[in-house]
């Protein structure tokens, strides 16, 4: 596995309608899509959702292609689910043998499970590839404070995220960078059993750790050094603004809440 | 010196260890920096150039003697911020200063601390990228960018506060040679357009020799200071420092060796082919 | 005789099938000597790092051989593992890579790799301390207690100890100062004496390469536009400093003097040369 493919937390630029958006807005909608996904039950509620999925692929300019192989990591999650679901919903059989039953709802079960998972995930990526991490956190910070109140340290929370974002790229390559100096002294991590795996991890995360408390030390340093002293007396240069465009876009994730949930009453 | 922006007086460091142990790093330095001036600090490995320049925005307090930072002491919490935000510092490493993922935000991240409102930012972001000529790289993501462009945006982050001097510990030294030429002259531009006071830790010779001033350290003391084609002369002492003069210095100083009466007073392959045609047959 | 390393039409190419495909090697073909040493320059993402990567299997072509002793690295997986220890690659900034306890058995992790009985590994392990300049009480300590200079030498002893006929470095002298990067170049050339082994340098320092290596190959694009001893790749001057790469000081101060009209040689590079240049040039006008 190459881990440059991994896209987990990144963010592609852009000026479209879903880039544009308020970042608060754009959380927002999306519980109201994955509560949508949720309350889904038939095939005319999932086209919907799909269709709403697809429809914010073309006009964030996101190739289906690279929302799908965000899902690689989890694929193997994916199977599992759907090999549980197959065989342990009652009803009507259609494959039997030894102590296994697939059963017909079984099948549906499992497929609905499986793109529900998918989809969850595809529209949480198109919300991180929209969205940059400093808006995202942003949104988070500001939704988050009422918490203020009652102490919770929201700016910093906000903050701590927000960097982990920035250096998730940053720290995927040195990964690759440090396997790829142990293996040429004969490291080997993909052979043996699980202890013997996890002891060849040693070479690896050793240095990795010490690099990341490394850069976090010069990371503070610089940001001190950047008048950086907690969230007091703190501006924006993007202060976050609703415009009524954002409102009817919330209006209309949680109008389509409300019609999936209808929907599902029905059978559909 | 009445117009000095920075002032060392008798400045000295030593860490505390666990063992109570404590080797000096710096050691009584004196040191004025005009405001305005290009200086360049050279040293090698362990020399305390890099814990100087860490005294100058009070990153690191003095064990003895003051720092004034146009003027302000910086042992005085009070004018913590005044401080930084007049003297900013640029770090070796591009990777691990930059805050934000979208260029324009990293940039903004300072002015920001600083409480300034959001439409003087946004000039100001683009102020500083504009000086530092990232202007279109406004909303990229900064690890997809070179080490020079990083390191240009590490500048422009700088520059958002507004800052009279600016310090730079070793920027170059992750570079390749494009990317260094990037940043040294970007460096340049800002002393000598916008007037800033540039403090440069470095040792490549061929970076020092773009400064007005060049100070040598060694063992926590200033043991050299002056004009960089002065300095370069003493080539013996600079090689038992463990630095390097230029390859025309260094040809020269052979030439020397060699019987010839040759100046050494030069910087540039220019200058030395100039000097060298002197004592060349037609 | 063989080369010890040799490229045949060797091809590389990122994220194959994507938009961002990007051919970073493009039909080389490269051989080296055994005991030769060779150094590599070009920018960043010239495709350097890929082609060193290369030569001890870290990657795998996308078309094209690599053979090492005229076999193909990549016959058989036991053949691939092999080459590793034989093509020994130091990375760039290989002090981040140290994680033992102490500095002995960091340097130890690649020959035990190899399967070696302790006698042979602590032989090593010493001698390797030795070419680096390490001494016996520096081994003993934790490889995070030493300053960088010392931690980069730790690194490179840790591949020098699995004895490798061909030794690779990726830039050994960044962020080192004049007298650090000296005492490296020293190292690297005493293990090419001693061991008869050959050395592929990659350098940004055109006055580095120039000092140190007997040929010189230039990438740009994932090509090789120029290849050869010094003189001849730096009689390239214009074309290289168009490519952002540039020619070492003394080049450029004889390319000025030939251009002012005056005899010299064009093929000069060291200060050494330079000076014996001059002063052959005015015996001859005295004579």
């Amino acid at each position: 596995m190459n881990l440059k493919d991994i896209t987990l937390g990144q963010f592609f630029p852009g000026n479209s309608f879903l880039h544009r958006l308020d970042p608060r807005m754009k959380l927002l909608g999306l519980t109201a899509y994955l509560v949508a996904l949720f309350l889904a039950g038939w095939f005319v509620t999932y086209a919907i959702m799909l269709a709403l999925l697809v429809w914010g692929c073309a006009v964030a300019h996101i190739r289906p292609k690279t929302l799908l192989g965000g899902l690689k990591p989890v694929v193997f999650l994916l199977i599992f689910t759907g090999i549980l679901n197959m065989f342990y919903t009652p009803g009507t059989p259609l494959v039997s043998f030894w102590i296994f039953t697939i059963t017909y709802e079984g099948i549906l079960h499992a497929f609905f499970m499986v793109v529900r998972i998918m989809m969850l995930i595809c529209a949480t990526f198109l919300l991180t590839y929209t969205t940059s991490p400093l808006a995202l956190t942003d949104a988070l910070e500001s939704l988050l404070s009422p918490l203020k109140k009652i102490r919770v340290p929201v700016h910093e929370l906000a903050m701590i995220m927000s960097i982990a974002l920035r250096f998730i790229p940053t720290l995927i390559e040195e990964t690759d960078k440090i396997m790829c100096a142990q293996r040429a002294r004969g490291a080997d991590f993909d052979s043996g059993g699980l202890i013997r795996k996890a002891k060849a991890l040693i070479p690896l995360l050793v240095p990795l750790f010490i690099s990341a408390l490394r850069r976090a030390e010069e990371l503070a340093t610089a940001m001190e050094c950047r008048c950086y002293h907690g969230g007091q007396g703190r501006t924006r240069m993007r202060e976050l603004r609703l415009r009524p465009s954002d409102w009817i876009f919330l209006v209309c994730m949680v109008a389509l809440a409300v019609a999936i949930g209808l929907l599902a009453g029905r059978g559909l | 010196m009445a117009n000095s922006i920075l002032q060392a007086r008798d400045l000295t460091f030593r860490y505390t260890t666990a063992e109570g142990v404590a080797p000096t790093v710096l050691d009584h330095v004196n040191l004025d920096i005009e405001a305005g001036s290009f200086v360049a600090i050279l040293g090698h490995n362990g020399s305390g150039k890099s814990t100087f320049a860490k005294h100058l925005n009070a990153i690191v307090l003095p064990s003895g003697g003051k720092v004034y930072v146009d003027g302000m002491d910086t042992v005085d919490e009070n004018l913590l911020l005044d401080i930084r935000r007049t003297v900013g510092m640029v770090f070796q490493n591009p990777d691990n200063q930059i805050v934000a993922s979208v260029v324009e935000e990293d940039v903004a991240f300072a002015p920001e601390n600083l409480g300034v409102p959001s439409a003087e930012i946004r000039r100001r972001v683009d102020e500083a990228l504009e000086a530092v000529g990232m202007t279109e790289y406004a909303r990229h993501a900064p690890h997809l960018l070179s080490g020079g462009q990083k390191q240009r945006v590490a500048i422009a982050g700088v520059l958002a506060m507004r800052p009279r001097c600016i310090v730079l510990d070793e920027p170059t030294a992750m570079l390749d040679p494009v990317g260094r030429r990037e940043v040294l002259d970007t460096i340049c531009q800002l002393n000598q357009q916008l007037g800033m006071t540039v403090v440069l830790i470095t040792h490549h010779m061929d970076e020092a020799a773009r400064a007005d001033r060049l100070v040598v350290m060694d063992n926590g003391h200033v043991v050299m200071d002056g004009p960089p084609v002065q300095v370069f002369q003493h080539v013996e002492e600079l090689r038992r420092l463990g630095l390097e003069v230029p390859d025309s210095v260094a040809l020269l100083y052979e030439l020397r060796r060699a019987g010839l009466d040759v100046p050494l007073d030069v910087l540039t392959p220019e200058d030395c082919a100039r000097v060298v045609a002197q004592i060349l047959p037609q | 005789m063989t080369p010890i390393i040799e490229t045949k039409q060797l091809t590389h190419i990122y994220s194959q099938g994507t938009p961002f495909e990007h051919a970073a090697l493009q039909g080389i073909d490269l051989s080296v000597a055994p005991g030769e040493y060779l150094a590599i320059i070009g920018r960043t993402g010239s495709g350097k790092s890929t082609l060193i990567q290369h030569l001890n299997g870290l990657l795998r072509p996308t078309s094209g051989q690599v053979l090492f002793d005229g076999e193909d690295i990549w016959s058989s997986k036991e053949r691939t593992r092999q080459v590793r220890f034989q093509v020994g690659l130091v990375f760039q900034y290989p002090e981040y890579q140290l994680f033992e306890e102490t500095v002995y058995q960091d340097i130890a992790f690649g020959p035990t790799n190899m399967g070696l009985d302790r006698e042979e590994v602590d032989r090593r392990v010493r001698q390797a301390a030795r070419f680096v300049g390490l001494s016996d009480g520096t081994l003993e300590k934790s490889p995070f207690d030493l300053s960088g200079g010392q931690k980069r030498r730790v690194a490179i002893a840790g591949v020098i100890a699995m004895e490798p006929k061909v030794l690779i470095l990726d830039e050994p002298t960044a962020g080192l100062d004049p007298a650090g990067a000296a005492q490296t170049l020293g190292n690297i050339r005493a293990y090419h004496r001693e061991k008869k082994a050959a050395i592929i340098l990659v350098s940004h320092s055109m006055n580095e390469v120039a000092r140190e290596a007997q040929r010189l190959l230039v990438f740009r694009k994932g090509t090789i536009p120029y290849s050869g001893t010094p003189q001849e790749v730096f009689s390239h001057g214009a074309e290289l400093e168009q490519m952002g790469l540039g020619v070492p000081e003394m080049t450029q101060v004889f390319a000025r003097l030939r251009a002012m009209g005056y005899d010299v040689p064009a093929s000069v590079y060291t200060v050494e040369q330079a000076r014996d240049a001059i002063l052959l040039a005015r015996k001859g006008a005295k004579a």
